[in-house]
């Protein structure tokens, strides 16, 4: 393709290629730190004008690649970043194996990892992403890889998507951090944040999991926790897993393990602030 | 009247974790995972001795529980029709 990006975030490697440069322009500003793939690319990403028409013309772009969903509506060339952004997201989800994904963010103190997982609004991108700039190291807002050998966690530190009001939460970052304002996506207004630079640096150092957390954001929530047992958690981690299926038996011993050996809370919330002391509470102990 | 006979899939076609009192299964044929309730496990377990009706089960069973023997045979009978339905047991 006319445009490229070689970017490798964690143990996987994209390759992105666009028609346009404007998004793998925006790509490598928000990823600048990030290493090249080395040559080893698992996924390739497309970003293509919808019809050859559309290239110009009121720009549309089709998200392809490796692994395609046939209905993905396409998106204006405005908000090219998401479409790469999304097209990453649909490899891993469609194409992983290597390790069993869950749709989950991830944070990482002395070793050891919380996880993150819920529901898309409750919250997990934005508490993880405060974390991050908290004394943990941010190891992904969107997928957490757990090898199903090692029974570790990889992190997948992409950039962060913030969504709508949580922007305002991340005022104080460095601007050069942040990506541009992409209004009126179909997810409503998005700015992306590139993680700190220690996230950057360990990609590729794994951690032990020793914490499952189901957040849930509530502007009237009272602030409180609660053990969840454990074949409920099994049932919600195979809910939230995009190729737990795919993966068979490795899928089914991973999965069993972390859930047999890793506590969990879920964890209601009105505010980031409430969240993240409830967070170093539970830590605590 | 003696009902129909069932048998489990050999050990090594499942595997099973128990999670805080509700077990965890893998069918390897199938793919599918399912989350049983006792006495479903137990029930699977009493196949691992060979084919069975709902009153041998009962009666193996009553060999490691407690069971109260008039009703056992009834509710065993209701748990095996729900675990052929699932795939995990089969008409000998």
């Amino acid at each position: 393709m006319k445009h490229r990006f070689d970017l490798r975030v964690g143990p996987v490697g994209f390759r992105i290629g666009s028609a346009w440069p404007d998004p793998v322009e925006a790509l490598r500003r928000l990823y600048a730190g990030y290493p090249a793939s080395d040559g080893v690319c698992d996924f390739t990403v497309r970003l293509e004008p919808e019809k050859p028409w559309r290239q110009r013309l009121r720009p549309s772009v089709a998200i392809r690649g490796d692994y395609m969903l046939p209905d993905a509506a396409p998106l204006a060339l405005a908000h090219g970043l998401l479409a790469a952004e999304m097209g990453m997201n649909l490899q891993m989800a469609l194409g992983q194996r290597r390790f069993l994904l869950l749709h989950a963010a991830a944070v990482e103190r002395e070793g050891k990892a919380v996880l993150l997982t819920g529901h898309s609004g409750a919250g997990k991108s934005t508490l993880a992403a405060l974390l991050g700039e908290r004394g943990w190291r941010f190891m992904g807002d969107e997928f957490a890889l757990l090898d199903p050998e090692t029974g570790r966690l990889h992190p997948f530190p992409r950039a962060v998507s913030l969504k709508n009001e949580s922007l305002a939460v991340f005022g104080q970052v460095d601007a050069g951090r942040l990506g541009p304002v992409m209004e009126g996506t179909p997810k409503g207004t998005i700015r992306h944040l590139r993680p700190p630079a220690d996230a950057v640096a360990r990609m590729l150092e794994p951690a032990e999991p020793a914490l499952i957390l189901f957040p849930r954001f509530g502007r009237d929530s009272p602030c409180e926790t609660r053990s969840v047992g454990a074949a409920e958690v099994f049932v919600r981690l195979t809910q939230a897993s995009t190729n737990y299926v795919a993966l068979g038996r490795r899928g089914f011993d991973a999965l069993t393990r972390l859930v047999a050996s890793v506590p969990a809370r879920a964890l209601d919330y009105p505010g980031s602030e409430e969240a993240v002391r409830l967070v170093e509470r539970i830590w605590a102990g | 009247m003696a009902g129909p006979r069932y048998i489990a899939d050999p050990p090594g076609a499942v595997s099973s974790v128990e999670l805080e009192g509700l077990t965890a299964l893998y069918h390897a044929r199938s793919g599918t995972t399912h989350i049983l309730a006792p006495p479903a496990p137990q029930i699977l377990a009493a196949l691992a001795d060979g084919p069975a009706d709902a009153a041998e089960i009962a009666a193996r069973l009553a060999r490691g529980f407690e069971l109260a023997a008039e009703d056992a045979a009834a509710a065993i009978a209701a748990r095996l029709a729900e675990l052929e339905a699932a795939g995990l047991v089969h008409r000998a």
